[in-house]
């Protein structure tokens, strides 16, 4: 049920972004899939798989999230950005940047570190999902192309 | 080729360039586009060198090389994608270069953006529903919903204004804050800190952060680099505008 609820709000918060980022009319309810798909991911494999490691499942999220961008991309025949923006949304550390500057307001800058160790986790696993996924994307598509 | 259609392609392929980098696409992508089109327009040799303030691009041979500024900077990502179909049609010669310069100039001139309240409505949906993928209880999306509209408004309305991100998203931050702790206090919410966070939401700034990183993996380091100091100091911004409330808390607010 959790999941169900999940994927509900996570499709619509990255249709929304798709609105704020102006995606083209046709394309927001692939935007709402991309990033429901990232979040259900992160969320599965942070809670069922890793035990709470937000990073690794960062990780996870981001590569499916660019996975299925790329497919819509070479579906549709338009950039991938245009879909993997709003779907990488819901993965950004907003609460654990939130955290990290709370704690420096307070002046308990060891917490601080801690959170803000985090963040630089989390916003890098992100990136190297989405790049990984790229990468191998490519790798993938070209060999279908050479043998073709 | 005669003088004023090279000059045309020349002109053709910058302002495609141009387009593509204010709608907020990747270097590489507009470097290809570039290269693309210039190469369907028999110049060889062409070049480019795409940074995220501006563009320098070489047709090659004696022609000259031209530049463009890029002053302004928005995430439109309909405009990426009707750059993206034009440059399509004129390398695969479904169009001519007269007719894909006029498209370009038209797609320059429109305005594709969703209307004001609509982006508005936006934000104040999405961030309420990051209250409940942040663990928020039901009873607080109304606050997270008004919070999230109102704060996005006003950064938009004052970066409209006065042209300087940084101070709009402050602004946007500092009232989703107010916001926020006035409920807390007036006892209606709780979860403070959750209905901060998801109202926040919408002036990430995420187009920033994934092209930078992209860039700086496809090698482009400049422009990478210049993304990512933007990114910083968009984070920056919303941080010290949140952390400006958060410190009138101690003071008995």
């Amino acid at each position: 049920m959790t999941y169900v609820i999940h994927g509900v709000f996570s499709f619509l918060a990255s249709a929304m972004f798709g609105v704020i980022f102006n995606s083209p009319r046709k394309r927001l309810l692939h935007c709402g899939f991309v990033g429901a798909v990232g979040w259900l991911v992160f969320l599965a494999s942070r809670d069922l798989l890793l035990e709470g490691d937000a990073v690794k499942a960062s990780f996870l999220g981001a590569f499916a999230v660019a996975v299925v961008a790329h497919l819509f991309s070479k579906w549709y025949r338009t950039p991938m950005i245009i879909f993997s923006v709003a779907g990488i949304i819901p993965l950004v550390p907003g609460g654990t940047a939130y955290n990290t500057m709370r704690n420096v307001m307070e002046k308990s800058y060891d917490a601080a570190t801690v959170y803000a160790m985090e963040v630089l986790m989390i916003s890098g696993s992100i990136a190297m999902g989405l790049v990984f996924a790229e990468v191998i994307i490519q790798m993938i598509f070209k060999k279908k192309s050479t043998e073709k | 080729m005669d003088d004023a259609r090279e000059e045309m392609g020349i002109d053709a392929c910058l302002l495609a360039g141009r387009l593509m980098m204010e709608a907020g696409a990747e270097t590489y992508r507009v470097d290809d586009t570039m290269t693309r089109m210039a190469a369907t327009l028999d110049m060889e040799g062409a070049d480019s060198f795409t940074t995220s303030t501006g563009i320098i691009f070489s047709p090659g041979g004696h022609r000259r090389v031209k530049l463009t500024s890029i002053r302004k900077r928005a995430t439109d990502l309909e405009k990426i994608a009707r750059v993206n179909a034009i440059s399509r049609s004129l390398t695969s010669k479904e169009m001519t270069l007269e007719q894909a310069y006029a498209e370009l100039k038209k797609v320059e001139r429109g305005n594709f953006m969703f209307p004001f309240w609509l982006q508005v409505l936006a934000a104040a949906v999405a961030s309420a529903s990051f209250l409940i993928l942040f663990g928020g209880d039901w009873e607080n999306m109304p606050f997270a919903f008004v919070a999230g509209g109102i704060g996005f408004a006003i950064s938009e309305k004052f970066h409209e204004r006065t042209r300087v991100k940084f101070f709009s998203e402050f602004t946007g931050s500092a009232v989703i804050g107010l916001i926020s702790l006035a409920t807390v206090s007036a006892g209606l919410g709780s979860q403070l800190d959750i209905i901060v966070i998801a109202s926040v939401m919408p002036l990430v700034p995420g187009l920033l952060i994934t092209n930078a990183i992209r860039d700086l993996m496809a090698g482009h380091f400049m422009a990478g680099i210049s993304k990512g100091a933007e990114a910083f100091l968009t984070a920056f911004a919303i941080g010290s505008g949140i952390a400006l409330i958060l410190s009138l808390q101690g003071v008995g607010m």
